[in-house]
This record gives structure tokens, C-alpha cells and sequence, in this order.
């Protein structure tokens, strides 16, 4: 039957094997975000007249979320999810403000300590998704309500940081040339975006990532640490949320018990936007940052047009998931069977 | 009773969820001596058994719909936002009533909020089974967008209304809340409609292997737009009741994590994430835990800022004892009879591992 079919495909069929080779390229999600931003963009730029510190903005207000969407790649990528990250969020902040206001740790020290906890957390909720089957759904949804209850606990009430360290931190900026800057937090933002992408293209760890995401049963039987691995891209995932924390706290100065509601699901409709497989396997570093600077522009561009009410924002939001997605099946129907690659 | 019959009750699928419910029941004895008893007042049933009922069957509902879509191997974010939408609509309409309290008005206003919350259950169908995109994803959009819709329609402000048809939804029929009448209403329907026809066998079948029930002649993709539709339903209901029982709209509070608390229920009572099963008794039970565990921590006076990490380490524990692999493990140290090993990912690793320690 095949044979039949052939020579009628004939001339057309290098163009086809062309066409299906871009279409079939996992870059390509990214690429369309990356164009997507870049019409966004050009778009305020001629409407609003944006200035050059648009751009460098964009990094400083959204660095938590970069950071964070990070951490939720590692995850997504194994084909797991972590509705805990607004959560550590939160309690991370409130511990540094406990630890330096309250107990007068040094700053530094502070922060290692609340990195810790946040990577333990993470782990203990690897674990408990590893060794008892527990659904990484229902484990990360205790770990919002434990976080969540646990900043509670501390204080319910914010506390604010007024420690010269952070004050001076918080206040730094890096020139960028021009009238350009950029926060410590946009640095911490995009080193981490960095240290990410080298960790899962260069390295061991990076690999069985992509592997497990793939097909956790053939990791397995390819002899794989498939437990390890799980475990340490939650962990991954509760540091980068650890660090997010922190990164708030810098950017707004005080430890709230409410902060970062609802965090996680921006930082999961980032890494959707930026092309990655929520069923795991496929996706890039690079690509949660465009979806974070994406969810990002539209706050902008609804905020510069003054008119529209702050409803709209989530309106939008939809919308381009809702658009990202569609896009992502007519794309393909790739990922089904085989997904090209490894 | 024999050993056997024991072990019958044991291994039945309600026994951890009841078994947990009645200990927490249990538990607040020693706290509030009169725990069970129920009486009248002012012509309603009151109790703290009666307020678990009426603050938790919107939780009920939700978790009920809920539990077809899990079973599909589907999930639905979406309810909170669909309660919010269903209660502005109502909410919405109703203050637009030049008599607020006309029965037909309030009818047509629960007609319309009921008719919205189909419509974004068709939405949430159609994508997941004619789009194909995955059901986590395709009911985030709508979580996320449906808040900014519920703001449309009440303006960003919190609508209150004066009503008392609409009031009667959240609140007492016949000395019995409202809400028991409705959750019942639909748990027998459900149980009759499910356990009655093969239409729950369908969906088992759908939730698990989507493709291989296609292709026995099971028409998977009407099946999971109509149990998407179904959940959505259940959430609008749960929204009118919710938002009569507080008389107003709040777009931005009404359902909030609801979802969250409907996804646990379910699991807890022992309807797997993956889908392919589903229990409806289990599901109750597991809102009713919630409940519970929501009301105790009240009247046995946790500290207020402690009531989170005191239900969060409920429910973990809760998981882990629903977990056959930690009961294994933790219980398992006290049996001596050794256990078949599972055919699951999960014995592979023993399996792998065996050799290796022998040869060691």
C-alpha cells in the first residue's frame, strides 16, 4: 500500500521531508515564542514608545518568576509537576526575614540556610513521589498546604527587612551601557538560566532528565538511576523555589506569608508557553524564560494602555495559552508515537 | 466474625477512607462531648455533624464531578473559576431583578448560571478530546482566564444580593440543609447512571486506554466531552450554593483552591490520578474527611496560624496511608507472610536489585 502511495508523493516529497524536518524540530515551540515576544514587543515599542529600560525591566519584575519557572522545567521535563513552588516561595522569604530581623543571622548564612531547606523540601517530596508511588500531583499539593501553613506559623503578619545588607543588594544596580541597568535579582535571574541550560545539555544529570521525561520505563531498563534523578529535579525544583524566595525579597523587601499564592501555576503556564511537554521529555531552558518575559509583556503593554482593567491580564493569559497550545497540536501530533531524538 | 471475613472488610476499597473518617469523628470526642448530638432549633437541624453537611456538600459536588473526569485519567483545574462564574452570573442577573424576590427571576438566573457552566464544560471537552491537549493544560486556561470572566460580568466589584428563593439554595429545606437534598439528588443519580448502565464501565474503559476503547467501539471522545460538561455542572451548582449561602458574588474569592481540595478528596478516596477506576462512595468520604479535618481543627482549638501545617500533615499522612507501597513497607515490618511482588515500574527496581545484592 505504501508503494502505491509513493511516486504520486514524488517531487513533492523533498519539499514535504524539508517542511516536516522544521516542523518536526522540538526547537521550534521556542522559536515561535521567541518571534511571538519579539512582535509583542515591536508592537509596545511603536504603539507606547517604550524606552531601553523596558527590556531590562521586564527581567528585574519578573526574576522571581524566572527563576522559579526554572526549577518547574527540571520537573516538567521528567514528566512530573510541582504545585509547591508559590508555596517554598512564600515560606522562604518569611524564614530569611524570621532569620535576619528576628534572630539576627548574618545575611549570608541566612540565605544558605533558607536554600537548604527549600532543596530539602523538595527532595522529601521526591521521596515521597519515588518510594511511595504517592502521584507527583497529590505529593507537591501537601507541599503547598505544609509551606503555605508553615510561613503561617512564623508570623501572620508580614515582617518587614530592613537589614543594610539587603537594603544596599536590593538597591544595586549593574549598568548595562546607556541608561540601561539591571537588578542583582535579573542577574541572579539569568545566571541561573545559564547554570540551568549548561546542567541539562552538558551533563549526566541533564541527560537522564530528558531520558526519564521521554520514557521513564525504558531510563529504567537502560539502567538509569531513575529514582535518583527524580529526586534530585525536585530538589532542583525546591531550591530554584528557595531561590525565587529570596530573589522576592530583594525585590520588594519584606516577608509576607501571602506571598507567591498561586505562583506556581504562572511559572507552569510559562514553561507551557515556552514549548515544553507537560507529559515530559521535551523542552528548554530557554524557552521557560521567553514564557516568563511573554506573561510578562502583556502585564506591560496592559498597564501602558491605561484604559484596560487589571481582569484583562488573566483574559490574555488564557487566550495565549490557549493559543500556544493549539499551536503546539497543529504542530504536530508529534510526541505521540516516537518522539524523534532521544 | 471468621478471620476470612475479616480480611474482606480489610481489603475492601471504602475501608481506609471510612476507617479514617470515623477516627476523626471519633477524635473530637474527648474535645467536644457533644459532637453527635443533633437537634432543632428554630425549626433547622443543628449540630456539628449537620454544619460538617452543610459547609461541605459544595465541596461534595465539586468532588463528585471531579471524580468522572480522574477517572477518565483527566483533571480539571477549571471548577473554582466555574463556581465563580456561575455564582456572578446568577448574582448578576438577580440584581438586575426589579424584584428580587420573584421566583421566575431567580429561576431564570440559576437557568442561566447553570447553562454558562455547561457551555465551559462543552469548552473544556472539546479541547481536551477534539484538540487533544492535554486536560492539566486545557482546564489551566480556563482557571486562569475564567477569574478574569467572573470579574467581567460582576465589573471587579462583589455583588450582593437580597433574595430569599436564592438564599434558600445554600440554606434549609424542610429543617434539612438545601445543599444534602442536592448532593444526594446526584450521587443517586450518578450511582444509578454509572452503576447501573455501562456507562461507568465506558468510562473506566476510556480512562484506561483512551485508544484501545475507540477502537472496541466505545465512542471515547462523546464520553470525556460529557464528563467534562458533567464536572462543570457540578461546580456551577456548587458555585450557586456557595454564593446564595453567602447572599453575594466574589469573583475573585468564590471556589478559590477548591480544586486543589475536590482533586484530594477524590484521591483519598482511593479514585487513582492515572484513571481507569473510580469509586463515587470513596469520593464522599473523602470530602467528608476534609471537612472534618476543616471543622476539628476548629473546635478542638488548634492555634489559627497552625491550621495549615496541622492539615497538611493530616493529609500526608492520609497519602502515605492510602500508599500500598508505604503500608508495605511500614506495616509490612510486622507481617511475616511475604508479599507477591506487583507487576508495576515499581518492582522493577527490587527486581533489578535482587541479583546484585546476592551476587554481593
Amino acid at each position: 500500500m505504501t508503494i502505491a502511495v509513493k511516486p504520486s508523493a514524488g517531487r513533492a516529497g523533498f519539499a514535504a521531508s524539508g517542511l516536516r524536518r522544521v516542523l518536526y524540530d522540538r526547537r521550534l515551540p521556542v522559536l515561535v515564542t521567541g518571534v511571538l515576544f519579539v512582535i509583542m514587543y515591536a508592537n509596545g515599542w511603536y504603539r507606547y514608545s517604550f524606552d531601553d529600560q523596558v527590556l531590562p525591566n521586564l527581567i528585574i519584575n519578573n526574576c522571581y518568576l524566572v527563576v522559579a519557572a526554572i526549577g518547574a522545567t527540571f520537573v516538567i521535563l521528567t514528566g512530573g509537576i510541582d504545585l509547591s513552588i508559590g508555596s517554598v516561595i512564600g515560606f522562604s522569604g518569611m524564614l530569611l526575614a524570621e532569620l535576619v530581623v528576628k534572630q539576627h543571622v548574618p545575611v549570608g548564612l541566612a540565605a544558605l540556610i533558607v536554600l537548604a531547606v527549600g532543596a530539602a523540601g523538595g527532595a522529601l517530596m521526591g521521596c515521597m513521589i519515588h518510594y511511595f508511588r504517592v502521584q507527583p500531583f497529590i505529593a507537591t499539593l501537601t507541599g503547598l498546604f505544609l509551606f503555605r501553613g508553615l510561613s503561617l506559623v512564623l508570623s501572620k503578619d508580614a515582617i518587614r527587612v530592613d537589614n543594610k545588607t539587603i537594603t544596599n543588594l536590593s538597591q544595586y544596580h549593574i549598568p548595562l551601557g546607556g541608561d540601561r541597568f539591571l537588578s542583582v535579582g535579573g542577574a541572579v535571574a539569568l545566571v541561573v538560566v545559564a547554570l540551568a541550560a549548561y546542567v541539562l545539555h552538558l551533563t549526566r544529570f541533564g541527560r537522564r532528565v530528558y531520558a526519564i521525561g521521554g520514557n521513564e520505563q525504558s531510563a529504567l531498563l537502560m539502567g538509569l538511576p531513575v529514582g535518583r534523578t527524580k529526586i534530585m529535579s525536585y530538589a532542583v525544583s525546591g531550591f530554584c523555589s528557595a531561590l525565587a524566595g529570596l530573589v522576592f525579597v530583594l525585590y520588594i523587601q519584606s516577608g509576607d506569608p501571602l506571598h507567591g499564592v498561586g505562583m506556581e501555576l504562572d511559572a507552569i503556564a510559562a514553561v507551557v508557553i515556552g514549548g515544553a511537554l507537560l507529559t515530559g521529555g521535551s523542552g528548554y531552558v530557554v524557552g521557560s524564560l521567553l514564557g516568563v518575559l511573554v506573561l510578562g509583556l502583556i502585564k506591560t503593554i496592559i498597564s501602558a494602555e491605561g484604559t484596560l482593567s487589571s481582569w484583562w491580564i488573566k483574559i490574555f493569559t488564557g487566550i495565549l495559552l490557549l493559543l500556544f497550545i493549539v499551536l503546539q497540536r497543529v504542530i504536530g501530533a508529534r510526541g505521540k508515537g516516537g518522539a524523534p531524538g532521544g | 466474625m471468621t478471620a476470612l471475613n475479616w480480611r474482606g472488610v480489610y481489603r475492601h476499597h471504602l475501608f481506609w477512607p471510612a476507617a479514617i473518617l470515623v477516627a476523626m469523628l471519633l477524635f473530637n470526642l474527648p474535645f467536644t462531648p457533644n459532637f453527635f448530638s443533633i437537634h432543632i432549633r428554630n425549626g433547622h437541624l443543628y449540630g456539628s455533624l449537620v454544619s460538617i453537611l452543610i459547609f461541605g456538600t459544595p465541596l461534595i459536588l465539586v468532588a463528585l464531578g471531579m471524580t468522572l473526569v480522574i477517572a477518565t485519567g483527566g483533571i480539571d483545574l477549571s471548577v473554582g473559576a466555574v463556581m465563580a462564574i456561575s455564582g456572578a452570573i446568577a448574582c448578576w442577573y438577580i440584581k438586575g431583578l426589579s424584584n428580587q424576590n420573584s421566583l421566575g427571576g431567580v429561576a431564570i438566573a440559576v437557568l442561566l448560571a447553570l447553562v454558562a457552566a455547561l457551555a465551559l464544560g462543552l469548552w473544556n471537552g472539546l479541547l481536551v478530546a477534539r484538540i487533544g491537549v492535554q486536560p492539566i493544560i486545557a482546564t489551566l486556561i480556563l482557571m486562569v482566564a475564567g477569574r478574569g470572566i467572573a470579574q467581567l460580568v460582576t465589573g471587579g466589584f462583589i455583588i450582593t444580593v437580597l433574595s430569599a428563593p436564592y438564599a434558600r439554595i445554600g440554606g434549609y429545606a424542610l429543617t434539612v440543609p438545601t445543599g444534602v437534598f442536592i448532593a444526594a439528588a446526584v450521587v443517586l443519580g450518578m450511582a444509578a447512571l454509572t452503576r447501573r448502565t455501562a456507562l461507568g464501565l465506558l468510562v473506566e474503559s476510556v480512562g484506561g486506554n483512551a485508544e484501545a476503547s475507540r477502537l472496541a467501539g466505545v465512542r471515547a471522545r462523546r464520553i470525556t466531552i460529557m464528563v467534562y460538561v458533567f464536572c462543570a455542572l457540578c461546580a456551577g451548582i456548587a458555585g450557586l450554593m456557595n454564593s446564595s449561602n453567602l447572599a453575594d458574588a466574589d469573583a475573585n474569592h468564590a471556589g478559590l483552591w477548591i480544586e486543589l481540595d475536590a482533586i484530594l478528596a477524590v484521591v483519598i478516596g482511593g479514585t487513582p490520578l492515572t484513571g481507569g477506576r473510580f469509586s463515587i462512595g470513596g469520593t464522599v468520604l473523602g470530602a467528608l474527611i476534609l471537612q472534618t479535618l476543616k471543622t476539628t481543627i476548629y473546635t478542638i482549638g488548634v492555634p489559627s496560624q497552625a491550621n495549615m501545617v496541622f492539615e497538611a500533615a493530616v493529609v500526608i499522612i492520609v497519602c502515605l496511608i492510602q500508599s500500598a507501597e508505604f503500608r508495605a513497607r511500614v506495616f509490612g515490618v510486622f507481617r511475616r507472610r511475604p508479599r507477591p511482588p506487583a507487576a508495576t515500574p515499581a518492582s522493577i527496581p527490587t527486581q533489578l536489585d535482587k541479583p546484585v545484592e546476592a551476587v554481593r
